[in-house]
């Protein structure tokens, strides 16, 4: 039982430190939380779509699918290349870690511009009926977790430049590639609806 | 277990939080420590009780005549808003995080909670989001006035067309709580999960961390889902957005379905834990075993599954289609099973036990019965063409408030006496305890009672002039209400003159079973410290001579010569 190893260790440490080991159940929990908004949304969009009598505002035909399709490439491959950062943490490469982390870093920047340049050449708004609020709402409400996800990498990057950093453990650089994770899932699931849906 | 004269480890004395003041000054304070968050939360939620009642007794001063003669229509929807709204998130759901605070960690025998520093911030959250929900009476237009649900149309309309309107700053100040609720649930699971003492299983821990921990699993599903309808509810009001506007495409049903997922399972937020309450109290005062604890225990989370899917219930008289309605009214219906098996394990664990008529026992007494009472008319809603009928009527509003006060409200007074030596380390006085019983039982039922009458007989719901022939049932009310308020006087009086000036409190002044009660009053600030207890017995053995821990007499001793 899980309970009791953990209380174990509670025994003999003292003070308010024993407990950091429970740092990633926190996180994780919150995840899941966190999961449940996007699904509202996603939910939203679906019964808007379709239920909605005119669903695309007028002199819109559709969203062009290959921008984002390359910066959905990008994003789920640096899903992998945070993994292999996290990879060469364990085996103790600090440099390495560092390097493939920034690319990470570096490919969700490219994400973030990617999104922009489809934003600004879009010809709907905000206003533009259930499509056009939805359409920013899921896009941005994302956006904003992937700009969060890659100062969160910063900070981890940050931390690796602190003597003694890991000497409790990398739980914070498991938990941000988590994040990244989730934020990976969330735009497949996005990028179907949206984009792939559309043409069916 | 043996227990010698002298024992090396009574020596230890319990050391406070290194920098931490150590007078009434840590309560103004960003305070790490769970018993000090938990008093925050509940003097500030007690506070808005005050604020939230105030508002109930001018709509109940509105309503004791017919005619719209105290307050104009307008103000009055402005006032019954912000009188749900703060007793929703200002009052109970502070107070009963506050109860977590105080209860989870030492019942579980965790020196505090697991994010000491986040736990300290979703407190903090709560004056915060209090100032914007207070300062919308001051803004042009006043607060918002769509009801505590909050519908559109109604609550995207903005007639004066400022960017900063009541609605705004409502819905501004719903968003912050949310955000304090998640932070307090994410600690509060993690807690319960990873920090009990050795040898607590899932099945020797007490029931209100199961129960808080079923109510707080509803805050991480349900809470994010109002947050995303929120979220679009404030583009449409401020941004130009159409989710919710038929002009525009959207669908103001859908926001309803947002609303609801959420909102019906939060009922059970707040009413979980006042079955853990009850389990404690009726346990405790009834010297007897818990009547099929691993049942009750189980039934919780029974109850946190079926809440997640009766929701549409609420939607039966707004354009719901017609196989919705039954689905929706069957998964209602079974949601009695799990709560009759609650129900029946408290009788018959009451049923022939010697019962010690404190204070907090009969807080719960009263707030059984009134539970028992409002499961029935909550059935009778939950019938499709009753709903249809009652729906949006004073059948509704009294239903509500006899879960909402007369049971769960009941059940919060019971656990601030029952615990209140414990954590201030004062003994309240009796007399003036049950004098505010009395007065709440009373009014309670004074209020509510005659309404169900009103409601059957046709008086609509939110609206601050009715028809002559409901008011004699209005005039009872209103004299109900008004003695809910003085009941406020010997509360404040016991609470503010014990902690004072009350005698000093042993560790265990109700002879009760449980970590909490092994603990001297108050407790240090990392409770047992190094030396947390094994538990070996789940916590009901009343009469049964069988100790909850291991060495029990040890820590016995300990929080005696503390
Ligand atoms: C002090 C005793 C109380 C009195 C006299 C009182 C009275 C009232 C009255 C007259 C209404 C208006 C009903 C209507 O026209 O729809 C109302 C609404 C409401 N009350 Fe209370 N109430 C009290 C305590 C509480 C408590 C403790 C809570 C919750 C914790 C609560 C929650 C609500 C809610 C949610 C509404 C609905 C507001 C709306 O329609 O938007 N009340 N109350
Ligand atoms: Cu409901």
């Amino acid at each position: 039982m899980t309970s009791s190893d953990s209380s174990l260790q509670l025994n003999h440490t003292p003070g308010h430190v024993k407990h950091s080991g429970h740092n990633l159940t926190g996180f994780v929990i919150f995840l899941c939380s966190e999961s449940i908004i996007f699904l509202a949304f996603f939910a939203g969009f679906t019964i808007f779509k379709l239920t909605s009598p005119e669903w695309l505002p007028p002199g819109v035909d559709g969203l062009d699918i290959k921008m984002p399709l390359i910066n959905t490439i990008v994003l789920v491959s640096s899903s992998f290349v945070a993994y292999f950062a996290e990879r060469y943490l364990h085996k103790g490469n600090l440099w390495g870690f560092r390097i493939v982390w920034l690319i990470t870093m570096l490919m969700g920047a490219y994400f973030v511009y990617g999104q922009y340049v489809e934003w600004s050449n879009l010809e709907f708004g905000l206003g533009s009926g259930v499509f056009g609020g939805t359409f920013y709402l899921l896009t941005g409400f994302h956006g904003l977790h992937v700009i969060t996800g890659i100062g969160l990498m910063g900070l981890m990057l940050y931390h690796s430049f602190r003597p003694g950093n890991y000497d409790k453990g990398d739980m914070g650089v498991t938990a941000v590639s988590l994040f990244w994770h989730f934020v990976d899932v969330i735009w497949i699931i996005l990028f179907v609806l949206i984009y792939v849906w559309q043409r069916y | 277990m043996t227990s010698t004269n002298f024992d090396p480890r009574i020596l230890k004395a319990p050391h406070p939080v290194p920098g931490a003041p150590d007078n009434w000054k840590r309560f103004l304070s960003f305070n790490t420590d769970a018993k000090v968050i938990g008093i925050q939360y509940i003097a500030t939620s007690l506070l808005f009780l005050l604020v939230g009642g105030l508002l109930a007794m001018i709509v109940r001063g509105e309503l004791i005549t017919p005619p719209a003669d105290l307050v104009d229509p307008t103000v009055y929807n402005g006032l019954y808003t912000m009188h749900g709204t703060v007793m929703l998130f200002l009052f109970l759901f502070p107070v009963l995080n506050g109860l977590n605070n105080l209860l989870i960690p030492t019942m579980i025998g965790a020196p505090d909670m697991a994010f000491p520093r986040l736990n300290a911030a979703a407190f903090w959250l709560v004056p915060v989001f209090a100032v914007l929900l207070m300062a919308s009476f001051f803004i042009p237009g006043g607060p918002a006035q769509a009801g505590w649900w909050s519908y559109p149309p109604m609550s995207i309309q903005n007639p004066l067309g400022h960017f900063i309107n009541g609605e705004q700053l409502w819905l501004l100040a719903v968003a912050l709580s949310g955000i304090s609720s998640i932070f307090g649930a994410i600690n509060f699971v993690t807690t319960i999960v990873r920090m009990r003492a050795p040898g607590m299983g899932f099945f020797k821990m007490p029931l209100y961390c199961w129960t808080a921990w079923g109510a707080q699993t509803i805050q991480l599903i349900g809470l994010p889902a109002l947050t995303g309808g929120a979220i679009m509810l404030l583009f449409d009001l401020s941004f130009g957005t159409s989710f919710f506007r038929p002009e525009g495409g959207g669908d103001p049903v859908l926001y309803q379905h947002f609303f609801w997922f959420y909102s019906h399972p939060a009922v059970y937020v707040m009413v979980l834990p006042v079955f853990g309450i009850f389990s404690e109290v009726f346990t405790c005062y009834a010297r007897k075993p818990l009547f099929g604890y691993k049942f009750v225990a189980l039934a919780s989370f029974g109850i946190v599954f079926l809440s997640l899917i009766v929701w549409v219930h609420h939607m039966f008289y707004t354009g719901t289609p017609n196989w919705m309605r039954i689905l929706f009214m069957f998964t209602t219906m079974t949601i009695a099973v799990p709560t009759g098996v609650k129900v029946f394990a408290w009788v018959a664990t009451l049923w022939g036990g010697k019962l010690r008529l404190t204070t907090p026992m009969l807080f719960c007494l009263g707030g059984l019965l009134n539970f028992i009472f409002a499961g029935i008319t909550g059935v009778m809603l939950g019938t499709v063409p009753i709903d249809i009928h009652v729906g949006n009527t004073y059948f509704v509003v009294a239903h509500f408030h006899y879960v909402i006060f007369n049971a769960i409200v009941l059940g919060v007074f019971a656990a601030v006496y029952h615990w209140f030596p414990k954590f201030t380390g004062h003994m309240y006085y009796e007399g003036l305890g049950k004098l505010h019983f009395v007065l709440t039982f009373v009014g309670c039922t004074l209020n509510w009672l005659p309404l169900h009458w009103a409601g059957l007989l046709g008086m609509p719901r939110r609206v601050a002039s009715y028809d002559p022939e409901f008011a004699i049932w209005n005039v009872i009310a209103s004299i109900g209400a008004f003695i809910l308020g003085v009941a406020a006087i010997p509360f404040i009086l016991n609470m503010v003159s014990s902690w004072a000036r009350g005698p000093k409190s042993p560790p265990n002044p109700w002879g009760a079973i449980g970590l909490e009660w092994l603990l001297p009053s108050p407790p240090p600030a990392e409770n047992f410290e190094d030396d947390v207890p094994t538990v070996i017995n789940n916590p009901y053995g009343y009469g049964l001579g069988e100790p909850q821990v291991a060495d029990e007499d040890f820590y016995i001793r300990r929080a005696q010569e503390a």
